[in-house]
């Protein structure tokens, strides 16, 4: 069945309903959605959020850096709450665990013992400040202030040398930061193999078969 | 146990499959009825003459009123991961040695939650879309009821299912295929949702947000919202249950199943991926130069056989069984599943199960007479565009050891003559 044409049909199907259904309603709610944006959704299901809903539902924070609080914090903040809330998880130094290591591992991405780690793998700083606000710390999510989540990305960035010791981020400055492994990223299509039904070659202990061509794809 | 003429070959043809089926009814049936080894007016204590099943009533209706399995079938159960850093974190397998159609039961469904399985009252839950749309609209799970809803029967895979094979090959079929299950869901089209808001002609990815401890979010391109993906609030018949997103959840048929974004509470439509931590430091492939694949949504086909599987016997000794198992593809149908039962020299075509659904579990079944002997069995599918599922050396080849995620290669079981089953590459986890 073609998706997109069933669900044509679907929703046609359903706007002829609500069309019926609308009379049943309450005049009432006629009444409400008459003068909001309700009024020109095709189905008039749902309720219009008010701005101050979806400012506090907005939470995340795009590589531009567009959406990132006020505030700031530095790598000296950072260091302090990193020891009281982050530590028993990963580590004293971002590298023991148990849970992901932070840091380290620059120059391992090509070697048979990669090490991907913030300093090492991750493409955006922004990135970092998105995952900490939303979900860390793991037994404590969204405990921690816009401050605070700039003091703590600090000093993971800063343990991975990429920024200076003294440095403070916030919404201007956290955008800037360049992270190494930035263009590290492409697609690559899978491979596949080949049908052979007679006098094929041996599934295990075969010889190492040729490497097929991984195009990239856009 | 009637030898077949064939010997251990593998019946090619579908009538030489029931032939040799009928021969193997018929000796099993000389077995139990026109040879028995105990006169029947006495019985035994295994199978009595009548069973004491029949002498006292049972149990009364609704007993109890949410049915459950058999009480001997208990160890009939989803596999926890004990070796993760946290149980929050973490992943439970479907036990698919013990599956025997294409549908996962609801309790057997292989979970993978990143912050512990969230308690949410439906009529607090809320699912807001918002960003490059025309009208913000914010819908109750009573709005979503009064939407068109449609079922529709699709596989969920994990990316990294099957991650062990690259590196360590897993001894047991749950450990390295678990993360696969298939149910029928039920939920509004996304595009019927998209279409209340007014998605803005630049908007071409949505950031979805789950509202569990992880607030889990990934880009979805706008393609696919429109194509087929679901906003799901039933499986198989019944709400969803709460390790799969209750109440609601994302749905997105053949992608990976980290996508399918459970506990969903935010839709923000922008123009280029948000580029969370799911979709750059997870769920990307590591190539042995030390790029990354990124964007792997598609799961491409892959097949493996459940029984006999690694972790597992052939009771009973030699003659006939059924090599069965399933065969899924991402982007469609299953076309063709071949087997062999020779390590990979000879291959047949097995019976496919019908009706074949796009991106669903599709069952294959192929009978052989084991002779006893030492062999090493394994299914390959070819999906309706043609591909073909790779050999793990071609994967190896192309990806490295150090991909993780999409490992979709053939997987060859070996049995010993004691009838016990394993991992032909060799026990690693």
């Amino acid at each position: 069945m073609a998706p997109v044409r069933s669900l044509t049909i679907i929703v046609s199907f359903v706007g002829f309903l609500s069309g019926l259904t609308a009379t049943a309603q309450s005049q009432e709610a006629a009444k409400e959605t008459t003068k909001s944006p309700a009024a020109q959704r095709p189905l008039g299901i749902g309720q219009t959020p008010t701005e101050e809903l979806i400012k506090a539902w907005n939470i995340d924070i795009a590589p531009d850096g567009a959406n990132l609080p006020d505030g700031s914090g530095s790598v000296a903040q950072g260091q302090k709450i990193f020891a009281d809330t982050c530590a028993a998880c990963h580590g004293e130094h971002g590298t023991e665990g148990p849970m992901d290591r932070l840091v380290g591992g620059k120059g391992t991405l090509e070697t048979k013992k990669p090490i991907m780690t913030v300093g090492s793998y991750w493409p955006y700083a922004t990135t970092l400040y998105d995952y900490i606000r939303r979900a860390m710390p793991l037994t404590n999510p969204q405990s921690l202030s816009a401050d605070q989540v700039y003091a703590v990305t600090a000093y993971i960035l800063n343990l991975n040398k990429i920024i200076p010791d003294d440095a403070v981020l916030d919404k201007h400055s956290l955008p800037a930061v360049e992270m190494p492994n930035r263009d590290g990223f492409e697609h690559i299509t899978a491979p596949g193999g080949v049908t052979c039904m007679t006098n094929c070659e041996p599934l295990v202990g075969a010889p190492k078969a040729a490497a097929p061509q991984a195009e990239p794809q856009k | 146990m009637t030898k077949s003429r064939n010997g251990t070959a593998i019946d090619r043809h579908r009538r030489q499959f029931l032939k040799t089926a009928a021969l193997g009814g018929v000796a099993l049936g000389g077995a139990g009825f026109l040879t028995p080894e105990a006169p029947a007016a006495e019985g035994t204590e295994a199978s009595p003459l009548i069973p004491p099943s029949m002498l006292v009533q049972g149990k009364p209706v609704a007993s109890p009123p949410y049915g459950v399995p058999s009480e001997f079938e208990k160890h009939v159960v989803r596999l926890a991961n004990d070796r993760t850093a946290t149980p929050f974190s973490s992943w439970s397998f479907t036990p698919l040695q013990d599956l025997h159609g294409p549908i996962t039961p609801n309790g057997l469904f292989y979970e993978r939650n990143h912050n512990g399985v969230p308690t949410i009252n439906p009529d607090r839950h809320r699912i807001l879309i918002h960003g490059l749309v025309e009208r913000p609209v914010i819908f109750s799970m009573d709005d979503l009821m009064r939407l068109p809803s449609i079922s529709r029967i699709y596989f969920l895979e994990c990316s990294g299912n099957s991650s062990s094979e690259f590196t360590k090959p897993a001894t047991d079929i749950r450990w390295s295929h678990g993360l696969l299950s298939c149910a029928e869901w039920t939920g509004v089209p996304l595009a019927a949702l998209l279409q209340e808001a007014g998605v803005r002609p630049e908007g071409k990815w949505i950031l979805a947000e789950g509202a569990d401890a992880a607030a889990m979010t990934r880009s979805i391109p706008i393609d696919k919202a429109m194509d087929d993906a679901l906003i799901a609030f039933a499986q198989n018949g019944e709400r969803l249950r709460p390790e799969q997103g209750y109440p609601v959840r994302l749905l997105l048929p053949g992608y990976e199943g980290n996508m399918s974004v459970k506990w969903l509470r935010r839709l923000k439509i922008g123009n280029e991926p948000f580029m969370t931590r799911e979709e750059t430091s997870k769920y990307t492939g590591l190539l042995p130069d030390g790029r990354a694949s990124q964007f792997n949504f598609v799961m491409e086909a892959k097949s493996v056989i459940t029984r006999p599987a690694a972790g597992g016997t052939i009771n009973g000794g030699p003659g006939l069984i059924q090599i069965t198992g399933f065969a899924w593809s991402g982007v469609g149908k299953v076309r063709q599943v071949d087997v062999t039962v020779d390590g990979g020299r000879s291959w047949q075509s097995a019976d496919i199960d019908v009706p074949i659904l796009p991106k669903a579990l599709t069952r294959f079944r192929l009978p052989w007479r084991w002779d006893g002997s030492p062999a090493i069995i394994a299914s390959r599918v070819t999906d309706e565009t043609g591909y073909v599922q790779p050999t793990r050396e071609a994967l190896l080849a192309a990806r490295g050891n150090e991909f993780h995620y999409h490992y979709n290669a053939v997987a060859p079981w070996k049995i010993d003559a004691g009838g016990k089953v394993t991992n032909a590459y060799g026990a690693g986890a």
